[in-house]
């Protein structure tokens, strides 16, 4: 077992589906952080079997909706002095713009260059988002 | 009010507001001729970035029979779109010259592009393989005009169930309306879409799935017989095998209600055989006159002037 040592100040993303953190560690930009920043990968979890969890040495405004959009069961929590301070739970935002991309080759935002293409989820349980042009539907 | 709004998919105007609009449009089956100075002074643009004879006709007769006037293009490659122009330039332009935009376009939601920029009303008539409102509110009229009510109507859409673009729009648009049902007959590999089943299961809406036409047309109001597209399949020999399957004869119209309606958004290919065509319930060239009316009544509608 590796041992992280205990996070003084900064933000713990917790409770993440195994495999699905380096999704969130590259969403989030975290390669591009110049403070500490750890990764782990199939933690053993009472709860999930094995997860993934993010320890980031640092303050950081995180982007809700892109951790809701890739996985809105994780825990995140603010820690400052070695103490928790906040414990934040996710759900699927009900809308996202400039997160996804329309997969329908048919779409006009894949002919035309459209910003902050609009999505509404559809589906919470699987996460299903549709196009606010075509309608087609999409994840993550 | 539906004055300065836009029709681009088969929900945008409530139950409400498709029966005024189709109330103005029964009066204008009436009485066509009362209505042929609506729209003097008033331009339309009908831009076809791909080829619908049909459906650039109807707009353009339905204007011209309101006195206005229209302009356009129904080629893509005689526009400022081959030029390299997005969509959303082209709408603001074009929007400053004309009162109201018809557009028809290859990519899905382009109609909803084009309204986001363009400074007048537009209407879709056709994005892909996405909307195509206004054969939806042609198929409502004829209901209405020859059922006199959607209420307690057993519908039967026949065919390609399953990229048939008019049947999804037509299913949605009307089961808003009480006690209706609807029995889906097709093969297997083109029936219905799931959302589509799942929404109308949410919402206690009874539909029935079969793939006999012959059982199913004796409880039927109305049958809505569709074209299977070649272009929807993958190889030819699955198209030819699925092509014939549900070919509505003399023999099956025999087993039809007195005042079933056949329906058909056109064009036929040889779904429906050419001895029907003489059956009074065969409504399905009738629609195409019920789609300019319709089409009148949504131009005057969204221009104001009603």
């Amino acid at each position: 077992m590796i041992n992280v040592s205990k996070l003084k100040r900064g933000i713990v993303i917790d409770h993440i589906r195994a495999g699905q953190g380096y999704k969130i560690f590259q969403q989030l930009g975290l390669d591009k952080l110049e403070d500490v920043v750890v990764l782990m990968r199939n933690v053993e979890s009472g709860k999930l079997g094995r997860k993934d969890l993010i320890k980031i040495e640092t303050d950081l405004a995180l982007n809700f909706d892109v951790l809701g959009l890739i996985d809105p069961n994780v825990t995140i929590t603010y820690v400052e002095d070695g103490e928790r301070v906040q414990k934040v739970k996710l759900s699927p935002p009900q809308e996202v713009r400039g997160i996804l991309a329309c997969k329908n080759p048919r779409c006009v935002t894949n002919q035309e260059r459209i910003e902050n293409v609009a999505f509404r989820l559809v589906n919470p349980e699987t996460n299903e988002y549709a196009c606010e042009y075509c309608d087609a539907r999409t994840r993550l | 009010m539906l004055k300065n709004r836009s029709l681009i998919g088969p929900d945008d105007f409530t139950v409400a507001e498709t029966d005024e609009l189709l109330g103005l449009a029964g009066r204008i089956v009436r009485e066509p001729g009362a209505f042929s100075g609506a729209c003097a002074g008033k331009l339309l643009a009908s831009l076809f970035y791909e080829p619908s004879t049909r459906t650039k006709f109807s707009f353009d007769a339905a204007m011209l029979r309101l006195g206005g006037q229209t302009i356009g293009f129904s080629d893509p490659l005689t526009s400022s779109a081959a030029k390299g122009e997005t969509i959303a330039d082209s709408a603001r332009t074009i929007s400053k010259y004309v009162d109201l935009i018809v557009v028809r376009h290859p990519k899905e939601g382009a109609a909803k592009l084009i309204s986001r920029y363009a400074d007048c009303p537009v209407i879709n008539a056709g994005d892909g393989g996405h909307h195509h409102p206004t054969q939806t509110l042609t198929d409502l009229l004829t209901i209405r005009h020859y059922k006199k009510r959607f209420e307690g109507l057993s519908i039967g859409v026949c065919g390609d169930l399953k990229f048939g673009r008019t049947i999804h729009s037509l299913v949605t648009s009307f089961s808003r309306y009480e006690n209706v049902r609807f029995l889906f007959i097709s093969p297997e590999e083109l029936a219905m879409p799931g959302y589509i089943r799942e929404d109308l299961a949410a919402r206690k809406i009874p539909y029935a799935e079969t793939d006999s036409l012959e059982a199913s047309i004796p409880e039927l109001d109305v049958l809505y017989m569709s074209r299977v597209q070649r272009e929807r399949f993958i190889s030819e020999e699955e198209y030819l095998r699925l092509k014939d399957f549900f070919i509505l004869t003399k023999d099956k119209m025999a087993l039809g209600k007195p005042d079933m309606i056949v329906m058909h958004p056109l064009p036929r290919i040889n779904e429906i055989a050419a001895e029907v065509d003489d059956d009074p319930r065969a409504v399905y060239f009738e629609q195409v006159r019920f789609g300019m009316y319709v089409r009148m009544a949504l131009i005057m509608k969204l221009l104001g002037l009603e």
